[in-house]
């Protein structure tokens, strides 16, 4: 039975969540160890972390971050943003992440993906994919956080990297991030359909209806979202109440 | 203490770190020999069962460990460190494996996406009790992380299904395995490891010689 995970993903720089956040409760918001495990009790399925500097001087604030998160946060650890050599990989691995995610890394040296996966197992190894709709209605990879436009079919894209080992992939709609307008399912559809292994969608959710909608149409198994939880819109736990009660096969909130 | 292999590959030390946080006293250990009588073994693992079990005998912790469980030494394997235990896999046909378990390890079905990368629930009544979960309700959700599993045999103590059922867990005598990994299933994972904590330290198991041949 194929399960729906719900992952919140925490934007950081330089050791901080960058998004503004205010929960009650929190000793420290913008502490991503602390957002982590909020996130935890509220029966978050996995997390994400994304460097958004991504420059060579972070990385090791970045390796001791997800320490310290090992430490004190035991669900599934991702972390993503100027990963480009299997050493940096093996630093954050060897720090406690579960996952390494690559995005134009991967497009710059797709080898990064298999020399990954011979290395540390496909599981370990997932490919974030940004896409965007060209008037014609296809959809194109985009690099460097969304900025430069490839001429990678996002579709064609994600079974390439699928074939060279990725584990894992994470699809972000460009069209629909921070719109509210719910998951772009003939995206995430269109990615699930040409692979075998688990997507992340990730991209428009504004409410617990577009993660059903998501759960139940997308074909991904794991719905991300970042603003939403983070500005306390909507808990882990509600969506998880109301996934439950559609009969979504998801782990409940705690 | 509670040695926590360190064979050089992968996220090993998140398993330290969770037996860490229920209170044990656990300790990476990366040479064979700095393993002089712990109270229990942890052997971690990821990646391919070849790469692995390759990479535990390069190290040098084969024959060591070997005689430590078959002297009683309570041990878990955990996801590739349990398919360890096993004779083979189907994933890697040129490596054994430890052969401490009967049968071979082999891919899950099609039909379903692979890797299960996801949280999944236990059948764990149906298969007796087992002192891996006590205080451990039928149906909890662990995290699993896997393209191959063994099939559920006389070992087996708890089950799972994804495109069909597999062993989430096996105990025979001091040696456990579990599919799933239980340093990142949250306060279900954390309780499991506290009770192979408690296995460790109340170990009074006099011989290994309970294995399966």
């Amino acid at each position: 039975m194929e399960v729906i995970r719900i992952i919140p993903c925490l934007d950081v720089a330089k050791g901080r969540v960058v998004k503004g956040v205010n929960f009650e409760g929190l000793r420290d918001a913008g502490d991503p160890v602390e957002l982590a495990k909020y996130y935890d009790r509220q029966g978050a399925d996995e997390i994400v972390f994304l460097d958004i500097t991504a420059s060579h001087e972070n990385r090791g604030t970045m390796v001791e971050l997800v320490s310290k998160c090992a430490d004190e946060v035991f669900i599934p650890l991702t972390v993503g943003g100027g990963v480009t050599s299997v050493e940096a990989a093996r630093a954050l691995l060897r720090a406690g992440a579960d996952k390494v995610s690559l995005n134009t890394a991967a497009i710059l040296n797709p080898n990064l993906i298999s020399e990954m996966m011979n290395e540390f197992g496909s599981q370990c190894v997932v490919v974030a994919i940004d896409a965007k709709r060209d008037p014609e209605g296809n959809f194109f990879v985009y690099t460097h956080g969304g900025r430069n436009k490839t001429e990678l079919n996002a579709l064609s894209w994600a079974e390439e990297v699928v074939s060279r080992g990725a584990g894992e992939l994470l699809v972000t709609s460009m069209d629909r991030d921070g719109t509210k307008e719910g998951f772009d399912l003939l995206l995430t559809r269109g990615i699930a359909d040409r692979v075998n292994v688990p997507v992340i969608a990730s991209g428009g959710v504004g409410s617990t209806q577009d993660f059903l909608i998501g759960a139940l149409e997308s074909k991904a198994t794991g719905l991300l979202a970042a603003s939403v939880f983070h500005y306390g819109e909507i808990s882990v736990g509600e969506v998880k109440r109301v996934l439950v009660a559609n009969g979504v096969a998801t782990r409940p909130e705690p | 203490m509670i040695a926590v292999i360190d064979y050089g590959i992968g996220n090993l030390r998140s398993a330290y770190k969770a037996l860490i946080a229920v209170g044990a006293n656990a300790r990476l250990i990366d040479d064979p020999s700095h393993l002089k009588d712990p109270a229990g073994i942890v052997i971690p693992g990821v990646g391919s069962f070849g790469a692995a079990v390759n990479a535990f005998r390069t190290r040098g912790f084969e024959a060591k460990v070997r005689g430590l469980i078959e002297s009683g030494t309570p041990t878990l394997g955990i996801c590739v460190g349990m398919q360890m235990l096993y004779e083979g896999s189907s994933e890697s046909e040129d490596s054994e494996g430890l052969g401490l378990l009967e049968g071979k390890v082999e891919r899950l079905p099609d039909g379903v996406r692979l890797p299960q990368m996801q949280w999944n629930r236990l059948n764990i009544a149906r298969f007796g009790s087992s002192a891996l979960f006590e205080d451990v309700q039928e149906e909890s959700w662990v995290y699993f992380v896997h393209s191959y599993a063994a099939p559920v045999g006389v070992s087996t103590t708890a089950s799972c299904d994804y495109g069909g059922e597999f062993s989430a867990a096996v105990g025979i005598a001091n040696l456990y395995g579990v599919q799933f990994h239980p340093e990142k299933s949250s306060t279900v994972g954390l309780k499991i490891l506290s009770n192979f904590s408690k296995i460790c330290g109340s170990t009074a198991i006099p011989n290994g010689g309970l294995l399966w041949k």
